[in-house]
């Protein structure tokens, strides 16, 4: 297209720097042209959606777009389509809804959406959790692992000072009255339950187990889960199972901490998110 | 007497360095202030040993050695920017390569990033501003660089700044704005550098002897001028100690952002557009023996190019807290823009009608036309991606970091290197390069590293954006960050061997230079261009 001003034999301006000349060669017409459309374009654009600042706000444009009225918007119209299934999970019992042909699917669905949104920066994507952060896929439950149970630790959190109600308990730093060599007679003990690091239950590990643990892990090491005592006598080990750190869950004592949920989401979402950890395998 | 208050105050600078050194408040300032101490303390030797010199005469003709250093400076920072990046790039496909339990942290991707961007913009693509501006504004305007020695300062002075910058990145020191991170002294110094710059430059055009100033001489006036006003603004900020490096900026919320992408996007817009397009302006006619197209439009795009940058900026903030209507503008300017920046394209290119013919035997040329080919891309991509449409979708995605490269790999890479293969000979008095042919080979390994660079990051970009707002029947979304991040696992490895293969032609085109400038298989030197007294 703009070869054709080549063609005719066009003047240069008569300058010359450093042996450079230029020619002057009129402006491309569809350059020319391109860029008036793009200046109507725009002056079009101005006048459509909110564009010159004045005062106080600016222009509204005659569409009277705003970028906050349409993600509004969006977010009605699911809101809208969903209302009659989130009634729905609000209504049945928690432990119904898994099962419910209605809500059954979009529960199970909406709870992984806000698990993803909001649980898995700690408990994982796939929710096998990390150290200190409780893997959701197994048996073991430190509080509970029933819908009704996930649900309540899910509202109120775990250690949760934004919740009077929250899940509470706190093992004593036992560091601080006992000494280092007991200390390790007691990750003995405690290693003997489940069989790990080739241990065996000794004498004086079981009195000190009997006179300081007992009463949160049970005698037989089996936990509480009303306090959120764990089970000792199993595989899993929410910080680990080595001896060095056994050693200092005991001498330092451990306070992982969940916020509470609820009043950040719905009551809706909550169950749904209930429903969903519930589903992975684990749920009792 | 000069010498003698040179190295007075080079002994106060000293002074000042050693009490805030003893009185540092963190590493990185502590760090400085002791390269500082250095500095100044070899340039006080030097100035005592002067002492008593009888002064020298004013040189004539054109002052080469500048230039000189700066083209050497260009490769070597150009080289080291490249490495880090493909570091960096190989940190996102494999995070081991952070290596943070033998480094403690301090050579992970968060302070690599900083050190890969204020490398090739600003050390790789300002030395080539300054070194080409500085021989492009002495041949267009037949005058010797104005202020004597003062060009030297502004050399040494922005290496220095580079230095500090980087150590800076590395120790911690940050304002956590991008590409404006060096703390507030070095922003300082950058701010007494660059009106040095400008003096040298503006000193040079005033004194010329040509009666009209060339239109490459437009661009880089513009881009140093603009560049002064957004450095200094965007770094407005209140040190919290002058013992130490942290700065609190004078903005904050969304003006902050504001004042952070009106600076962000007239970096983009002056310092890697209208400073490089004066590089074009020079080198594209000089290269090719061809007179520029059109004059008419080269003052047409010029000022339509000036005016309308500096609005686009918002385009960075579609859809955040930026109120609607400066969205709007911003992306209604950007669009605007597209025809006046390919008025820089149309007119490079052009330029070539009646010597197309000397692609096929001169590489060098064939660098440069690609580099204008590429900039005319990424000038159509840019308004592109500034539609809020577009935007909603390649925001915060890789797309972004694709655009970017095949603008500043694509367009300042291969225009500098054009630049730097035209210089070589020249300034060093030789008759050619050394290897027209490694020339070549730097071409194709460039070429190809940016489109593997360019078309896997678009994928992975495009896919990336459709897997976040990917939403199922009842309006939850389908996948998480994680899962975006494992899908881009393979592209991530391709854009590393993009810069890999674009590192590789670096380092060619770094012994092609080194063997011009010692001068083997050139049997017969030349003289030096800087002979040549001016006309």
């Amino acid at each position: 297209m703009a070869k054709k001003p080549e063609k005719k034999q066009v003047e240069t301006t008569g300058h010359s720097w450093d042996g450079i000349e230029e020619y002057n060669n009129p402006l491309p017409r569809w350059w020319l042209i391109t860029t008036y459309l793009t200046i109507i374009w725009g002056i079009g654009y101005v006048i459509a959606y909110p564009a010159i600042p004045l005062i106080n706000g600016a222009t509204p444009g005659v569409l009277g777009y705003s970028s906050r009225a349409e993600v509004q918007a969006d977010i009605d119209e699911v809101n809208a389509r969903n209302a009659p299934l989130v009634a729905r999970v609000n209504e049945l019992e928690l432990a119904a809804i898994a099962g419910d042909e209605e809500v059954g699917s979009f529960a199970i669905n909406g709870g992984r959406a806000v698990f993803q949104t909001f649980c898995s920066q700690c408990h994982g994507s796939g929710a096998a959790g990390a150290p200190g952060y409780p893997n959701l896929l197994d048996n073991d439950w430190l509080w509970g692992g029933s819908v009704e149970d996930i649900h309540e630790t899910i509202s109120v959190g775990i250690r949760s000072e934004a919740n009077l109600d929250t899940r509470f308990s706190q093992m004593p730093a036992f560091g601080e009255f006992l000494s280092k060599e007991e200390i390790g007679t007691l990750a003995q003990e405690v290693s003997a339950f489940s069989g790990i690091n080739g241990a065996e239950s000794t004498e004086d590990g079981a009195l000190l187990f009997a006179d300081n643990c007992s009463s949160c892990h049970a005698v037989d090491g089996t936990g509480d889960r009303f306090q959120g005592a764990p089970n000792l006598t199993d595989a899993i080990w929410l910080y680990g199972s080595d001896m060095a750190t056994l050693n200092e869950t005991i001498s330092e004592a451990r306070f992982g901490v969940m916020p509470a949920w609820s009043g950040r989401l719905s009551e809706s979402q909550i169950r749904q998110a209930s429903v969903y950890i519930h589903s992975l395998g684990g749920g009792e | 007497m000069q010498h003698m208050i040179k190295a007075i105050v080079l002994g106060v600078v000293i002074l000042a360095a050693a009490i805030a050194t003893n009185f540092a408040r963190d590493l990185s300032y502590q760090v400085h202030a002791v390269i500082i101490i250095l500095v100044a303390g070899y340039l006080f030797t030097r100035e005592i040993g002067k002492i008593g010199n009888k002064p020298v005469p004013a040189e004539t003709g054109y002052m080469d050695g500048v230039v000189r250093a700066g083209v050497i400076a260009t490769v070597f920072w150009g080289l080291a920017g490249f490495t880090v990046g493909v570091w960096i790039a190989f940190q996102l496909a494999y995070p081991a390569l952070n290596l943070s339990q033998y480094t403690d942290g301090y050579l992970n991707f968060g302070r690599l990033r900083p050190l890969h961007t204020s490398a090739v913009i600003f050390a790789f693509g300002g030395n080539a501003l300054i070194a080409t501006s500085f021989y492009v504004v002495q041949r267009t305007s037949a005058a010797r660089l104005f202020g004597g020695n003062l060009a030297w300062f502004v050399f040494w002075g922005y290496q220095l700044f580079i230095v500090l910058a980087a150590t800076g990145y590395l120790l911690g020191s940050t304002q956590s704005k991008e590409y404006a991170e060096p703390e507030w002294y070095v922003d300082i110094w950058l701010t007494i550098v660059w009106v040095a710059y400008l003096v040298v430059f503006a000193g040079t055009i005033y004194k010329r002897k040509e009666p009209h100033i060339y239109v490459a001489n437009w661009f880089y006036l513009a881009f140093i001028l603009t560049i002064a006003m957004l450095h200094i603004i965007n770094n407005l900020s209140v040190p919290v100690s002058i013992f130490g490096s942290k700065s609190v900026s004078l903005f904050s919320g969304v003006q902050d952002a504001m004042v952070q992408w009106w600076y962000g996007h007239n970096a983009v817009g002056f310092f890697l557009t209208a400073g490089f397009l004066g590089m074009m302006y020079y080198f594209v006619p000089k290269q090719a023996e061809r007179p520029v197209y059109s004059y008419k439009l080269s003052i047409v795009h010029f000022w339509a190019l000036i005016f309308l940058y500096i609005w686009a900026g918002p385009h960075h903030l579609h859809y955040t807290a930026l109120p609607d209507w400066a969205q709007t503008l911003g992306m209604v300017m950007s669009i605007i823009l597209w025809m006046p920046s390919w008025g820089g394209m149309i007119n490079g290119l052009m330029t070539l009608s009646g010597a197309w013919d000397k692609l096929r035997t001169d590489p060098v040329l064939r660098i440069m036309v690609v580099s204008i080919a590429f900039y005319g891309m990424s000038t159509f991509e840019g308004p592109m991606m500034a539609i809020k449409a577009v935007n909603s979708l390649s925001h915060y995605t890789d797309w972004t970091i694709g655009h970017v490269h095949s603008g500043a790999l694509g367009w300042n890479g291969m225009i500098t290197f054009g630049a730097i293969y035209f210089l070589t000979p020249r300034l060093w008095g030789r008759t050619r390069l050394y290897s027209l042919k490694l020339v070549n080979y730097h071409f194709w390994l460039a070429t190809i590293g940016i489109v593997l660079y360019a078309s896997s990051m678009w994928v992975s970009g495009i896919m990336e954006g459709l897997m976040w707002r990917e939403v199922d029947a009842q309006g939850f979304l389908v996948n998480t960050f994680a899962d975006t991040v494992a899908a881009k696992y393979p592209l991530l490895v391709i854009r590393g061997v993009g810069g890999l293969f674009y590192l590789t032609g670096g380092i060619i085109m770094a012994v092609n230079v080194w063997k011009t400038i010692v001068g083997a298989g050139d049997a017969t030197p030349k003289e030096t261009s800087s002979a040549i007294p001016a006309e």
